[in-house]
């Protein structure tokens, strides 16, 4: 026999061990199926560990460090002067990310999931080719596709060595001035960073607002916050040309309001969105079916147009998000052991960890007033909440949206601090079909921020305690 | 604002299942794409959008029958309200887009009046309806439609006891659109247990019951739980029938529908004779009223195995066909009915049922009713048999019957006399014609 010409057979192969496949293959693992992960990296944990959310968050949380220790005196503690160690910035990071991986690793193992490092193609609907493996080919009764996605490039970037999300969250060095291109949430977390790590930033935003797609009041103390820590925020802007320049650093062309700036950053980092990994999967042998924009098309159970393959995750319409992949792994692995599974969830909760953090779930207003959907709106601000004013008064608000016959809570928005955290509520009371009033009479506890979202639900029931409608 | 009907799908089809819709609430469509799979009695087909826009509305989940004429759609293309050829039927108005709060109250009697479907199509919610994501799991693995499933919570919401007690058939007046519902419920000892988890012990696959698979299971759960069925069975000696069609089989090879003179003709036409005789048989009973209604035509259904499943073709008016007549028309009906080419009218009608399963296999079966005709007969397969004929071993072509009748409506002695009366049609085809 020769090396690479060994074909396996399994129950379950998943392509992909990011946040998605390895939910799924632990999952179906659990579910009796023998599993098999074919992973084209050294590591689990995919983009969301490895150069995506776990890093990015990791270094947020040293940047908040920072910041706290720079407002130390509004609090009565002087801290001095703050700098910031590079090295000891990125050893943190690189030690959470691997406890993670190998977290995933022992989880895989410990479930009798056998995990092959190599690239995967379709040979057909129930047959892999693997490259770079000892293994040659798996044969499948059932393949859950979860490659992800990748950073989308501009044709400008070639050839120059700006950075992209996963440079910026490798920490080589902190830019004396840095241009962030796009001022979506990848665009505006890094840059919020760097700012913090002390680099001079500038956020050029094609669209006339930052976080497109957000709630305008729920952007607004984000872009508030944004104007005083970065350099400049140049919105409707589009980058004409980048260039290297003589120092090292860039030259570029920024066309705004029918003007062209020239500007000269030390890094240029690209943060314009992700694309789905389908192109290279070999799913033409299969009966896959792709839309225009390269996503597979599933159904409800994220089975594709071939009974024997099922795909999650990025590579699937809506949200590239981790834990909406994560979820999906889970109804894939169900569906294909016989389960009634159904990826039927009405809330995604979307989290933006700027300064200060965005979160929100379920209908936005903005898609209520798209679609010419009336809803009754409940807002709070977080300047009414006890709280809030301990942690220094920040910025920020609840809202929730909610039909206006029934008072069944559609959607769920927020910002301010652990915005992130308390989104989660909101969409288990979406999920559980919650009216305001099942809002508003659950006890919060005070003080918390959590309070919030209650006292919003009163305000859209005309039932406020703590503010006075106008 | 578009308000795309349902169209006409072909003469006599006046309603048809949703199987399954090709966008969702909120999404786009262009011209011509496909909007939705809907099933009739005759086939499935795709309708097409009759305008770009965007879909505000659908007309119902899958699995709801949506009458013609019928809103099926709603679609902004941009322009005013406009329907297409304002029908006649009166339609409420637009239902607000949130789910309704559904109140099981019945229409007012100074409600307007409006036709039954599009008051009930008013009904419907559409878009997700309030429950916790367990409630829709368990909705799921018992093939329950949430959005049939009345809620007692706030807005509607579907909690787990209001699940359960659909399932158990608590029904609402959603789920039967005809007719009042008769529940099960208060039958001592009836209990409809949740299903074991089969996945557990080893692959499953499920598929929901869809089309003329439903069709055919609520009509046999009708039938067992209303009609206390009672089984008669005789052997007939069809020898001499046999001898006879081989040899018109033989004599006219070249003929294409004596070619395929079958048993089944000669069995519909001697049934047609007993049913003239014995009335009771070709009856109904109205069960509101308590009246039996007999019936002076005689139409007689035929099971039909198609690649679609189980089709009932109707050979009508069987008194006053021939033979050859009735041959011709069983063979034009099953290749129809395997085609899917057949029209509801003649599916429909059937004052009896026979099923021949014979040529396939089984030495006799016994057939449920098809409810809510009053007897049914099943056809064993007809063999050569060694008996008894005075005193003497003969071998003789055995025809194995089954008559299942409704005990309401006739006694054991009753399907006693039918049977015998068919027995000597079938065993002394000579006699027969002498008789005639």
């Amino acid at each position: 026999m020769v090396m690479g010409s060994l074909s396996q057979q399994t129950d379950v192969v998943v392509i992909g061990g990011g946040p998605g496949g390895y939910v799924a293959a632990l999952r179906a693992a659990d579910l009796g199926k023998e599993v098999i992960v074919v992973e084209q990296r050294s590591r689990r944990g995919g983009v969301c560990l490895l150069e995506g959310c776990i890093p990015s968050k990791t270094l947020i949380h040293s940047v908040e460090i920072a910041e706290g220790a720079r407002h130390g005196k509004n609090f009565g503690v002087l801290c001095g002067e703050v700098s910031i160690d590079i090295e000891a910035l990125r050893a943190n990071k690189e030690k959470v990310v691997t406890v993670l991986s190998r977290g995933i690793d022992q989880l895989l193992k410990a479930r009798g999931v056998e995990v092959i490092e190599a690239r995967a193609r379709f040979e057909g609907p129930r047959k892999l080719q693997l490259s770079g493996a000892d293994v040659a080919g798996i044969e499948f009764r059932h393949a859950i596709v979860a490659t992800g996605s990748s950073i989308a490039r501009l044709p400008m970037m070639e050839g120059l060595e700006v950075w992209t999300s996963r440079e910026a969250l490798e920490v080589k060095e902190i830019p004396g001035s840095l241009l962030v291109i796009g001022g979506g949430y990848i665009g505006l977390e890094l840059g919020f960073v760097y700012a913090g790590l002390g680099s001079r930033v500038s956020v050029v935003e094609m669209l006339p607002s930052l976080l497109t797609g957000a709630d305008k009041d729920l952007v607004r103390p984000v872009a508030k916050s944004a104007k005083s820590a970065f350099e400049e925020i140049l919105l409707e802007a589009k980058v004409g040309g980048i260039e290297k320049g003589d120092d090292g650093g860039f030259k570029v062309e920024i066309e705004t309001n029918g003007k062209t700036l020239e500007r000269n950053f030390d890094q240029v980092l690209v943060a314009v969105g992700r694309k789905p990994n389908t192109s290279d999967l070999g799913l033409e042998r299969t009966g896959v079916k792709i839309d225009e924009r390269g996503l597979i098309i599933v159904d409800d159970q994220c089975r594709t147009a071939e009974p024997s393959i099922y795909a999650i995750g990025d590579v699937t319409a809506g949200p590239m998000l981790a834990h909406k992949a994560s979820r999906q792994g889970k109804v894939a692995a169900e569906a294909l052991a016989g389960h009634n599974a159904a990826f039927d969830n009405r809330a995604i909760p979307a989290v933006v960890f700027t300064r200060p953090e965005v979160a929100w779930a379920g209908l936005t207003e903005t898609q209520a007033r798209a679609e010419g959907r009336p809803v009754k709106v409940g807002r709070f601000p977080l300047a009414a909440l006890g709280r809030a004013r301990t942690l220094g008064g920040p910025d920020g608000a609840f809202k929730v949206i909610s039909d206006p016959d029934s008072g069944l809570l559609l959607g769920v928005g927020m910002v301010g601090p652990h915005a992130s955290e308390l989104v989660a509520e909101g969409a288990l009371a979406i999920e559980m079909g919650a009216t305001l009033e099942d809002l508003a009479a659950t006890i919060h506890p005070h003080p918390t921020l959590s309070e919030g979202l209650c006292e919003a639900a009163e305000v859209a029931m005309g039932a406020a305690i703590h503010i006075t409608s106008r | 604002m578009f308000k795309f009907k349902l169209p006409d799908l072909g003469e006599g089809i006046h309603e048809g299942e949703i199987l399954k819709w090709y966008v969702q609430e909120g999404e786009a469509i262009a011209e011509d794409a496909p909007l939705v799979d809907v099933e009739t009695d005759k086939a499935a087909v795709t309708i097409p959008s009759p305008k770009a826009g965007k879909v505000v509305r659908l007309g119902g989940p899958v699995g709801d029958t949506i009458e013609v004429g019928a809103i099926i759609a709603v679609i902004d293309d941009g322009t005013e309200e406009a329907t297409q050829a304002e029908a006649s039927a009166p339609v409420p108005d637009q239902a607000p887009p949130s789910p309704e709060p559904e109140d099981p109250v019945p229409a007012t009697p100074t409600a307007p009046a409006v036709a039954p479907a599009a008051a009930e199509a008013g009904l419907v919610r559409v878009g997700p309806v309030p429950a916790a994501p367990a409630v829709r799991r368990r909705a799921r693995e018992l093939g329950i439609d949430l959005h049939q499933v009345p809620g007692s919570g706030p807005a509607g919401r579907v909690s787990n006891e209001d699940l359960e007690r659909f399932a158990a058939g608590g029904a609402s007046p959603a789920a039967t659109p005809a007719g009042p519902a008769i529940s099960p419920a208060g039958i001592p000892f009836f209990q409809l247990d949740p299903l074991p988890d089969f996945a557990s012990q080893g692959p499953v696959e499920r598929e929901p019951v869809r089309s003329i698979r439903r069709k055919v299971a609520r009509k046999m759960v009708t039938s067992m739980v209303v009609v206390p069925h009672v089984a008669l069975m005789d052997d007939v000696d069809v020898t001499d029938l046999e001898e006879f069609r081989q040899q018109r089989k033989a004599a006219s090879a070249a003929d294409e529908a004596g070619a395929r003179l079958s048993l089944l003709p000669f069995v519909v036409k001697a049934v047609t004779e007993c049913l003239v005789e014995f009335p009771m048989f070709n009856a109904s009973l109205d069960p509101q009223r308590e009246e039996i209604i007999t019936k002076h035509f005689y139409n007689i259904g035929f099971a039909a195995d198609t690649p679609r499943g189980l089709l009932v073709p109707v050979v009508h008016d069987a008194d006053s066909k021939s033979i050859a007549e009735i041959s011709a028309e069983i063979t034009r009906l099953a290749l129809g009915a395997r085609a899917g080419t057949l029209a509801p009218a003649e599916m429909q009608g059937g004052t009896f049922t026979i099923t021949n399963v014979g040529p396939i296999a089984g030495t006799r079966l016994i057939p449920t009713i098809n409810y809510p005709e009053v007897a049914i007969i099943g056809m064993g397969r007809a063999e050569q048999k060694v008996v008894v004929r005075d005193g003497e071993i003969a071998i003789r072509t055995i025809l194995p019957l089954t008559l299942t009748f409704d005990h309401r409506i006739a006694d054991g002695a009753d399907a006693a006399r039918f049977i015998r009366r068919l027995g000597e049609l079938l065993s002394s085809p000579l006699t027969w014609l002498l008789e005639r």
